[in-house]
């Protein structure tokens, strides 16, 4: 049996300005789990990528089965017996389960694909590692724990002998993910090996059999569950001490400031995707809305700022009723968003950063005065963003397409936070963000609740809603399961009504 | 399809045949005249959104279907006229096309030009090449193709002179709507050409080359298109005449929008389409109406803004989800 | 600052070199002589005050087809119906122009204008409009749109407007009156001032406007502009109204300064000639003007080519298409250039015929 089923020696791959793998070696052995811990921006993803076949490495070797390999691309990996789930999958929405799995190695007879041979190796793999699933289902209509089932079967049909996977247990409530890791620990033991990329500590330490830290592109540490605890790892990902917890005063909350009533919102699809939602949020405290992803927050953020149309309902905004008016309207009550997708919604990534800072106040004065823009005056605004909400940029003048992706969100943030707000809406506010940035913004977000905002923190991650919130909203289905006090919440509790579950 | 949509598609089909059978029983000769002449109208159309359906179904617009048709048809009547060869003229014309998608291919896939643009360049270039090389001087020479008569099946009533008894360009194209068909939602390429236009990232993490397979389908399909050029020179009309393709390439777009990206939608499309050229021919010829020929010649394209708005109100069509956007790896 | 000008007029400029040589190649494949050929174009387009004169009045509808484009463009959408917009445009322009006798100067030649920019711009809604309420994609119903026009202004030229001065039997309307004729002082048409003036307002309101502001950030992120409280969809109509009013004033600029009269048919490559312009002058409307000139200018000068030179006119089209193609591939030219990669000179537009 081969020492070292996949790894990489001395791996260097550099990007334009970035070094994203410096000298980086691993090694994963049969049987084993290798946990890949590390920031957004470590360089998790790179590696990976180039142990996939993805990207070439610089310099250094790919090691597959105690075997220099050079790459040439993700089929040679899959024919060499590594198999990949990515974090955002990578399959066809429109198409059926089992025209999905055999993608890229159909079974053919007489030049056609043997969609019956396809199904019945589907069935049977299925059942072989007890992944129950239906192998005529179009993907699109599944819901994302199954999807990642699909994913990993299609790892599996390619008799794959190693697995990695990326991020996996992100879209999964608490329950899901200790069942995917029970999963995962039942194939090891035919032998596969695992590399398992993770930023939950937590995880890595209930799972893994060997730790490796990556840091600006550098291994920083190897360790092993039993040698170490979360605030090692910590330490070891940031480089520094990190506070686990946010430092937070006690909310007093005031009047309601938002309220929604028998919410009902259609999807893109036109299927409904909030089924008669009712809550307040206060002045001055953080209702947290948990949930799988999927399950209504979208329509839910997008309902309340304007950019959809409930088809039911009403949504009041300081006793006015504001139901599907403009997002201008809503945003002059004093309404400010930090959107869920920033590449998609909160930046124009071509536009420099001066004009980012007035995407939603270029129409007002003292920006534009009778439909002309004033240049000095957006340029003075701009920099006192940049300089207020710490944007790491050269100047204001570079597009926004040149920051990392948590100077993106502070500038979105500086840019939703310079005018009195009454509401905050607050999206995955530290998606894909490196740790300072999350401080910050967590920091921010605080300071505009003590300031006697109401806030509605939507988030899929579970830490950050336990942190910030003073309630917490779970959304299952389009339903909201319950509501309670942060105090009184912990993971297995919101965990299961993240499932729908209720006692 | 839904069963609901099944239901109204037979009930149209029915009430089509009915609609058919009474004007048939009324002016047996105008009928079948409209009707061979809707078929004639069609087969260009059909070709056009084959053509199309298989670029946009990996992604890629093609919105250079006229220019292809154009200088195809240019090329068709070229060699035809110098080698006195119906057939070769006719290889030319694919040859053409071939080459027209492997120029779009590498503009649209290679160089990632936007596509709309680069199919743009494939229509002006083609005008202007054909105005320059045109030669007034030159004739086909030999006649066009002329009909086959499919045995027996010819002297059927009706259906014998619509559907066989045609010249053998249009037979070919009604077994390339079948061969297409089977090849796009059959075969392996068709299942990892529709998965390259829905989500290339997927196909690309499973092994399958985006962008060879994209380069193959462009200039393959521009291959279907030379066909219709050829089509155009040598069978409908006999002769090349500058900017003859009239706008039909782009309204076999509409055809394939219509038809749903599948040939045999668009070829119920292409039907219904060519009716109304049939039509206004038949009017014109006949002045059954005393309407203007100028609205008789704006219907196919009222019909087109009509389609294309009313299928995105219903959201009766989706568009391939990568539709339009290159693809970078990783 | 230089060095960034020769950034930017490189490609234009190499592109232009590149299809003036390829269509020497063209010529020399027909037996003809490039430099006899092309000395033939410049002295008709340049050669004395008749031939600018003819340049400049060529390229006045250039300009306002070519800054159609470009508008659209900045909102990220393609019209490609120029041609059926400047149509539209020509024929109420004219037909106000030969319909009214006895108004003065300073209100019939404006009324005529303004109705032709009215006309064009109305062309251009419709599938704005379209596509903001359907999502009907504008390259589609513009094109259509094309044709309807020329059947509608063919209509109107063969009937209802027809001139029935004489032994006439075009498709074409009597003479405007003197009173709507755009004059001409020496070389310089008045019709081409304007055209100027007009791309100067058009890069005035893109770039110093809150409504500029609105145009762009609909162009480069539709999403982040509707998040921002943008108006989406009345951006994407008004755009593309602005985009027609800019081609139907071509339109009315060429029935009212250059022809005379409507003529059916007239300028029938306008809409295509917009696109290579705009392109040309990488979508920036100032850019629009010296790219305008330079197509004026072969169109000018393509006649007396073929007079002295034997060479087809139709050669201009050829090099415009490969102008065309080179602008639109700017990779191969930097690649013979050894030009560093700037991303932000690629025109991208939303492809897809549905809502997105």
């Amino acid at each position: 049996m081969a020492e070292t089923l996949l790894g990489a020696y001395k791996v260097r791959k550099e990007f334009p300005g970035v070094l994203a793998n410096d000298d980086i070696s691993i090694s994963l052995r049969p049987g084993r789990i290798l946990a890949l811990l590390g920031e957004n921006g470590a360089g998790k993803s790179t590696l990976v990528n180039i142990l996939f076949g993805m990207y070439r490495p610089d310099d250094g070797h790919v090691i597959i089965k105690d075997e220099v390999v050079d790459l040439r691309g993700p089929d040679e990996a899959i024919s060499r017996g590594i198999g990949m789930v990515h974090q955002h999958f990578q399959l066809v929405p429109p198409m059926r389960v089992v025209e999905n799995i055999v993608l890229g190695a159909e079974p053919t007879r007489h030049g056609l694909v043997d969609l019956a041979e396809a199904r019945r190796r589907v069935v049977e793999l299925s059942e072989r590692y007890g992944l129950e699933i239906d192998p005529d289902a179009l993907v699109e209509d599944l819901p994302v724990g199954m999807q990642q089932r699909v994913e990993i079967l299609k790892a599996l049909y390619r008799d794959a002998d190693v697995l990695i996977l990326d991020e996996p247990t992100g879209v999964l409530t608490p329950q899901e993910a200790d069942h995917l890791l029970g999963v995962l620990r039942e194939l090891t033991e035919t032998g596969l090996g695992i590399v398992f990329i993770t930023h939950k500590l937590r995880e890595v330490l209930a799972i893994a059999d060997d730790i490796v830290v990556l840091r600006n592109g550098q291994v920083v540490g190897e360790t092993r569950p039993s040698d170490t605890d979360e605030s090692g790892l910590a330490e070891m990902m940031v480089g520094r001490n990190v506070m686990l917890q946010v430092e937070k005063s006690v909310s007093r909350p005031g009047e309601p400031v938002l309220e929604v009533e028998e919410l009902e919102v259609k999807d893109d699809r036109g299927q409904i995707a909030l089924d008669g939602l009712s809550f307040e949020v206060r002045a001055g405290e953080i209702l947290g809305v948990a949930g799988v992803e999927g399950n209504g927050q979208r329509e839910l953020v997008e309902a309340i700022t304007g950019l959809r149309v409930p088809s039911v309902g009403v949504m009041k905004i300081e006793g006015e009723e504001l139901t599907g008016e403009s997002p201008r309207q809503i945003t002059k009550k004093g309404v400010a968003h930090i959107p869920e997708d920033r590449e998609k919604h909160g930046v124009v990534a071509i536009y420099s950063l001066a004009e980012n800072t007035i995407l939603n106040r270029y129409h007002r004065k003292p920006f534009s005065i009778r439909g002309i823009l004033r240049r000095d005056v957006i340029r003075l605004h701009a920099q006192d963003v940049v300089d207020e909400f710490d944007v790491r940029t050269p100047s204001i003048s570079v597009p926004a397409s040149s920051l990392s992706g948590g100077n993106k969100q502070k500038l979105i943030v500086g840019r939703e936070f310079s005018d009195d707000i009454k509401l905050l809406i607050a999206a995955q506010p530290t998606r894909g963000i490196d740790i300072g940035a999350i401080e910050f913004i967590h920091r921010r977000i605080l300071e505009q609740r003590d300031k006697g905002a109401a806030v509605l923190l939507v988030s899929a991650e579970l830490d950050e809603i336990l942190g910030l919130s003073d309630r917490i909203a779970v959304l299952y289905d389009g339903k909201i399961m319950d509501v309670v006090d942060a105090q009184d919440a912990n993971r297995e509790k919101i965990g299961l009504l993240m499932a729908g579950i209720t006692d | 399809m839904r069963p609901r949509q099944k239901q109204l598609l037979y009930a149209g089909l029915t009430a089509i045949l009915i609609l058919i059978w009474i004007f048939y029983s009324a002016d047996d000769l105008q009928t079948t005249a409209v009707l061979a002449g809707t078929v004639r109208a069609a087969t260009l159309l059909a070709l056009g959104a084959m053509c199309g359906m298989i670029g946009e179904r990996s992604g890629v617009v093609n919105i250079g279907i006229e220019g292809q048709f154009l200088l195809s048809a240019f090329a068709a009547f070229t060699i035809t006229s110098m080698t006195g060869s119906l057939f070769m003229g006719t290889l030319a014309g694919v040859g053409m096309g071939l080459i027209m998608g492997w120029l779009l291919a590498a503009m649209a896939v290679g160089l990632k030009v936007d596509q709309i643009i680069a199919g743009t360049v494939l229509n002006i270039s083609a005008l202007g090449l054909t105005s320059f090389f045109y030669d007034r001087s030159r004739s086909l020479g030999i006649g066009k193709y002329t009909n086959i008569d499919l045995g027996p099946l010819a002297d059927l009533p009706l259906v014998g002179t619509v559907f066989f008894s045609r010249p053998p360009l249009t037979y070919l194209t009604m077994a390339l709507l079948v061969v297409v068909h089977i090849a796009l939602f059959r075969s392996v390429w068709g299942m990892r050409t529709r998965a390259i236009g829905e989500h290339p990232g997927a196909a690309d993490t499973v092994g399958i080359d985006v962008l060879k397979l994209r380069y193959f389908n462009v200039t393959i399909a521009g291959g279907l298109a030379g066909f219709g050029g050829s089509y155009l020179a040598l069978e409908a009309v006999g002769t090349f005449s500058r900017a003859m393709s009239g706008g039909r390439g782009f309204l076999a777009l509409a055809v394939m929008i219509f038809g749903r990206r599948t040939p045999f939608g668009a070829y119920a499309a292409a039907l219904f389409f060519g009716f109304t050229t049939a039509l206004q021919n038949q009017f014109q010829l006949n002045n059954t109406f005393d309407i203007p020929p100028q609205f008789v010649g704006m219907l196919p394209f009222v019909v087109t803004i009509v389609v294309v708005a009313l299928s995105g109100l219903f959201g009766s069509m989706r568009d391939p989800a990568a539709l339009g956007q290159s693809y970078e790896k990783g | 600052m230089s060095r960034s000008v020769f950034r930017i007029v490189a490609i234009p400029f190499m592109a232009v070199v590149f299809g003036v040589l390829i269509g020497a190649l063209l010529i020399v494949s027909q037996g003809g002589s490039p430099a006899e050929a092309y000395k033939a174009l410049l002295v008709g387009g340049l050669g004395d005050s008749d031939a600018v004169l003819r340049t400049l009045q060529k390229a006045t509808p250039l300009i306002f087809g070519g800054l159609a484009v470009a508008f659209a463009f900045k909102a990220g959408m393609f019209n490609i119906g120029g041609q059926g917009q400047l149509l539209v445009g020509a024929v109420f322009a004219a037909g106000v122009g030969f319909g009214i006798d006895g108004l003065p100067v300073l209100i019939h030649l404006p009324a005529a204008l303004i109705v032709g920019a009215v006309a064009g711009a109305l062309w251009g809604g419709i599938a704005g409009t379209l596509k903001a309420t359907t999502g009907a994609h504008e390259v589609i119903v513009t094109i259509m749109l094309n044709f309807v026009a020329g059947n509608l202004t063919d209509w109107l030229a063969a009937n209802p407007w027809k001139d029935n001065s004489g032994s006439n039997i075009v498709a074409r309307t009597p003479l405007i009156e003197n009173s709507a004729t755009i004059p001409t002082f020496g070389a310089v048409p008045v019709g081409f001032l304007l055209a100027v003036s007009v791309s100067v307002a058009c890069w005035l309101v893109l770039e110093r406007t809150s409504y500029g502001f609105e145009v762009r950030s609909v162009g480069h992120n539709r999403h982040a502009a509707q998040y921002s409280g943008m108006k989406v969809g009345w951006i994407m109509s008004s755009t593309m109204a602005v985009s027609g009013m800019l081609a139907g004033l071509g339109g009315a600029v060429e029935s009212l300064g250059v022809d005379g009269r409507f003529e059916a048919g007239v300028n029938v490559g306008l809409g295509f000639e917009g696109i290579t312009i705009a392109l040309l002058a990488r979508a920036n409307p100032l850019g629009v003007v010296p790219a305008a000139l330079l197509v004026g200018l072969m169109e000018a000068g393509a006649a007396r080519m073929q007079y002295k030179s034997d060479v087809a006119p139709e050669l201009i089209d050829v090099i415009q298409a490969l102008i065309l193609f080179f602008v639109a591939a700017p990779i191969i030219i930097r690649w013979l250039l050894r030009m560093r990669h700037d991303n932000s000179e690629q025109v991208q537009l939303g492809a897809g015929w549905g809502k997105s």
